[in-house]
């Protein structure tokens, strides 16, 4: 957004969810007032906001760049500013895994990670997981057992079948439905999902 | 002569087979565009400020401090002081800027004023001594009179009587003709009296009472006769994408980026309320992440964005609801109870029905479930009230009422064979004369779910003897639904270069709509699957219908084949001579065009291609086409499902083993989507069947869990094993292509309340299964 555009900062009048969070994540300890934000009280950390700062991520192994509010999330930074349109905005608040992306290698929501809070992290969306054209085998399994049907979940739930299956290679039927019972899917495609996991614990991908 | 028919699956390298979907990589890769992901340079963001009362009126507007905060850059009235609003949530302001962050805080500056008015959100059971409406009946009163099986002879008394609240058009009634409706009837709609809609306070709306036969009498010598009260609340779409769309202007025309079933019917939809013609009204959309029957309409939230727009100097503007707006205000399935008396004799066949259904659909209604669900009990009496409830209004949800109607009618049958200590099983077969034109259908199937089921060896009578807290049930339902195709125009083109694309106004919803299309093509014209490019999603694209009703599949592979045919057609026709033979003598296999007496003879995809000249080769397929016979879609599905779950009568947890559905479809041109919409249908049903209920606080009128964590939908670890078999070969292959969205969806509530009651020995009357609701069904059953 050029700068002109910039929203002057200015108190507001309520504390939703989204400024809660951008303000317990600004200060960790900070109590929360109406209309402000008080330092806590033992720790120096610097006040960031409510205005746009300058933040830089690691995403996909490029540095990417933007002013951002510190109450953006991670999820809208990635999609309103980057373009990486892959993580879906669908329950917004931590609970569906549409927008589970890796941090550090460790499966995240990203909209319930600040942008600000993901500065410094080595941040991977699913548009890192295909190599060129060339489909991942977790996404050719997938396609090959239609594990898929509006598409809307699917991201989400590549990059968390992805890093599960690293960590769990060969995964009994228990331990599947425990690591994939994150995300969800509303048009039913789960079946699919499990005969992904299976077929790789089997040694095949499709 | 060219012949449009069906091929018979077996000499189809790819109809019928399982093909993976041509999407797939896109959206697996993440590439895939939504409505959501639309993100052009200089995008506003739009929000809208909604009223937080059920029912209000409002007195003022201040939308000053708003329209001042830097990077807001358009706000719009949406409706006006004195206006009274019906349900929390309601559309008040729309507000677009820079993004959405200074959008919210837009909204949070705007202050509106309101008088509280009272409100009412209960579906409990309404009062027994309300007197049936007398008023004029509307258009979607006689819709549900005849669902309802109500004899003509009360339908052409009531119209007489009460008048109608509408002027019925002349296509409307040639449509009703079309149907079957009796001559009788539609004279008496002709001759009925146009009245005002009557001004009903009261929230109940309660049909006249409606009989057929005599049920006093049957239920007074019937063997068995059993009552009770079932019905299953409110539930959501859940769309994973959220309603909503990005509209900017060119000059006076707008381009409109939508999620929506319904993209060849967009335009039409905000012509008006825009005030610009629908000509100048561009309509797209690649993907869309769910719409269950939530998406057909322009919402006033679109109407609004396109308005912003246009303020903001025809600025892009995105307005998608946040996932609390989507719960309130975008749309949910209509309720449906039922206080039920049904009878049978001692072979137990059902020999009296008795009703008084209520629901609730928000303050529009929800239509009323058909009862009782396909059996036409020869003796019935029947009475549905209607509640008004200052809730957002009902959307179509997955065959509409069928799932209601189902639970209404299969749950009180299967305790009915308990009381008979039949197998439930063995009842329907007991019945099978009166289950209608499906009848035969529902035989062979029951056979094939028992044998996948392992029903013979596992169903045992009510109540799982064996000791421990878990107990394990077996329970089945029924189903039916239309599933004729749409209406759809296809432009098909061979290019002089040989590749091959056709172009349709459609959707694809995640059923596959793409890749059917493309299989049709290919295999009608004798090319590999690659070489067909499928276009949709661009209402410049010739019109196709919306996707609701199932109606889609048979719709667009209607056209495509008859595009196509005439397509490969003409194309021999222009290559005949090169290959010194009649068109008829040639055919295409695998790309190569040639003789079939003498298969040297032959040209390559290409070289025949390049017969065609310097324009391509066109042509237009059209569903229905009369001209070009036979009919290639149908109507009317049946369809048994069985559940096997297991009950801890200690916590009240129900966890679901094994789902069976056997599901008929007609003609089927992709067997891997098809069998994925039936799994997703027993999904989705698992869900709505344990877990899904839209909980309003009578307090505030407000919904009380407007979000996926209160809001529960089944996840990876709820579903059990899911076992599909689709209905194909003689009796089902000819009747041609039918559609399969809704009906797999309709069984599942009943099919698992019914094994739940199998296994505790209780019946849990109402869905969802909740294990309050198991434990409050043990302990008043004796049983906790």
């Amino acid at each position: 957004m050029p700068d002109d555009e910039r929203r002057k900062p200015e108190p507001e009048s309520g504390v939703t969810r989204r400024d809660f969070m951008k303000i317990s994540a600004v200060g960790v300890a900070a109590p929360v007032v109406l209309g402000s934000v008080m330092d806590a009280a033992a720790e120096d950390v610097p006040i960031q906001g409510p205005g746009k700062v300058s933040i830089t991520l690691q995403v996909n192994g490029k540095k990417l760049s933007a002013q951002l509010e510190p109450r953006v999330t991670l999820l809208d930074a990635l999609r309103d500013n980057f373009d990486l349109t892959g993580a879906k905005r669908v329950c917004d608040r931590g609970e569906c895994g549409a927008c589970t992306v890796l941090m550090d290698d460790k499966l995240v929501y990203a909209c319930s990670v600040l942008a600000i809070d993901a500065q410094g992290r080595d941040i991977k969306t699913i548009e890192s997981m295909a190599e060129g054209d060339a489909l991942s085998p977790v996404m050719q399994a997938f396609v090959a057992h239609d594990a898929q049907q509006c598409g809307f979940c699917t991201p989400g739930f590549i990059v968390a079948t992805t890093s599960f299956l690293q960590k769990h290679p060969t995964p009994t039927p228990d331990e599947m439905r425990r690591g994939l019972s994150g995300n969800f899917c509303r048009c039913g495609t789960y079946d699919g999902i499990r005969a992904v996991a299976l077929a790789h614990a089997g040694g095949k991908q499709s | 002569m060219s012949q449009y028919e069906w091929p018979d699956h077996a000499t189809q390298p790819l109809i019928g087979k399982r093909i993976s979907r041509l999407d797939g990589p896109v959206k697996s890769s993440g590439r895939a565009k939504y409505t959501y992901d639309y993100n052009p340079d200089g995008l506003l963001a739009g929000k809208i400020a909604r009223c937080p009362y059920a029912h209000a009126r409002i007195k003022g507007i201040d939308t000053s401090a708003a329209e001042k905060m830097p990077g807001v850059k358009a706000v719009e009235v949406i409706q006006k002081p004195g206006t009274e609003i019906f349900w929390a949530g309601d559309e008040i302001v729309g507000v677009a800027a820079v993004d959405e962050g200074t959008a919210e805080d837009a909204v949070r500056a705007i202050k509106v004023e309101y008088d509280v008015l009272p409100h009412f959100v209960s579906d409990a059971e309404p009062p027994k001594n309300l007197a049936p409406d007398t008023g004029p009946i509307s258009q979607d009163d006689l819709g549900d009179m005849e669902d309802n099986q109500v004899p003509d002879d009360q339908v052409i008394a009531i119209l007489q009587k009460q008048g109608i609240s509408f002027t019925p058009s002349e296509k409307w009634i040639k449509a009703m003709e079309g149907e079957g409706t009796d001559p009788k009837v539609i004279a008496a709609l002709r001759a009925a009296k146009v009245l005002p809609p009557s001004e009903n306070k009261s929230p109940y709306k309660r049909t006249a009472t409606t009989k057929q036969g005599d049920p006093d009498k049957a239920f007074a010598s019937a063997a068995a006769t059993q009552e009770g009260v079932y019905g299953i609340p409110c539930i959501v779409h859940c769309c994973l994408e959220t309603h909503g769309s990005a509209s900017e202007w060119s000059g006076n025309d707008l381009t409109v980026h939508i999620s929506t079933q319904n993209l060849s019917g967009i335009a039409a939809q905000m012509a008006a309320p825009l005030n610009t013609p629908a000509a100048g009204i561009r309509v797209l959309q690649q993907n869309i992440g769910g719409g269950f029957g939530s998406k057909f309409a322009a919402d006033r939230w679109d109407v609004v964005a396109a308005r912003l727009s246009k303020s903001a100097g025809g600025k892009p503007v995105k307005m998608m609801l946040s996932r609390e707006e989507e719960f309130e205000v975008a749309g949910m399935r209509p309720s449906g109870f039922a206080r039920v008396k049904i009878a049978a004799d001692k072979s137990g066949k059902l020999v009296a029905w008795q009703s008084n259904s209520w629901n609730t659909g928000g303050m529009g209604g929800g239509g009323t479930p058909p009862l009782p669900y396909i059996f036409d009990v020869p003796n019935q009496r029947k009475q549905h009230t209607a509640i008004a409830t200052n809730q957002g209004s009902a959307r179509a949800w997955r065959a509409p009422n069928h799932p209601q109607a189902a639970v209404i009618t299969m749950c009180p049958f299967e305790d009915l064979a308990a009381k008979l200590n039949m197998d439930p099983a063995a009842m329907l077969r007991a019945n099978m004369d009166i289950l209608g034109p499906r009848a035969k259908v529902y035989a062979e199937e029951l056979d094939i779910a028992e044998q996948l089921m392992g029903w013979k060896q596992n169903w045992h009578p009510r109540g799982d003897k064996t000791a421990g807290p878990v107990k394990r049930g077996l329970g089945l339902s029924i189903h039916t639904w239309g599933g004729r195709g749409h209406n759809s125009d296809q432009d098909l083109s061979i290019n002089p270069d040989g590749s091959v694309d056709l172009k349709v106004g459609s959707q694809d919803l995640g059923t596959g709509t793409r890749t059917i299309i493309a299989i049709v093509i290919a295999d009608t014209i004798g090319i590999p699957l690659e070489m067909v490019t499928v276009h949709i999603g661009d209402n410049r694209y010739p019109p196709s219908g919306g996707s609701g009703g199932s109606t889609t599949v048979g719709g667009v592979s209607s056209a495509a084949r008859r595009a196509a045919v005439d397509a490969r057609d003409q194309l021999l026709a222009k290559v005949a001579p090169a290959l010194n033979a009649k068109p008829e003598e040639l055919e295409v296999v695998n790309g190569v065009v040639r003789v079939k007496a003498d298969q040297s003879r032959s040209l390559s995809w290409n070289d025949a291609c390049a017969k065609i000249g310097a324009v391509p080769l066109t042509t237009r397929g059209k569903n229905p086409d009369k001209s070009k016979p036979p009919d290639l879609t149908n109507s009317g599905v049946g369809g048994v499902e069985m559940a096997d779950v297991s009950v801890d009568v200690e916590t009240g947890i129900v966890r679901v083993n094994k789902m069976v559905a056997v599901q008929d479809c007609g003609y089927i041109i992709d067997l891997k989507t098809a069998e994925s919409q039936v799994k997703g249908a027993l999904i989705m049903g698992i869900s709505y069947a344990l877990y899904e209920e839209k909980v309003l606080d009578p307090v505030t009128g407000r919904v009380l869990n407007p979000n996926l964590e209160f809001y529960r939908i089944a996840g990876l670890n709820d579903i059990g094993e899911l076992v599909v078999h689709m209905m194909t070969g003689k009796g089902y292959d000819e009747r041609g292509v039918i559609g399969l969205g809704e009906p797999p969806v309709v069984s599942p509530g009943a099919a698992i309340s019914n094994a739940v009651a199998n296994a505790i020995g209780v019946r849990v009357p109402f869905l969802p299964l909740t294990p309050d609701r198991v434990l409050d069904a043990l302990e008043k059953g004796g049983r906790a």
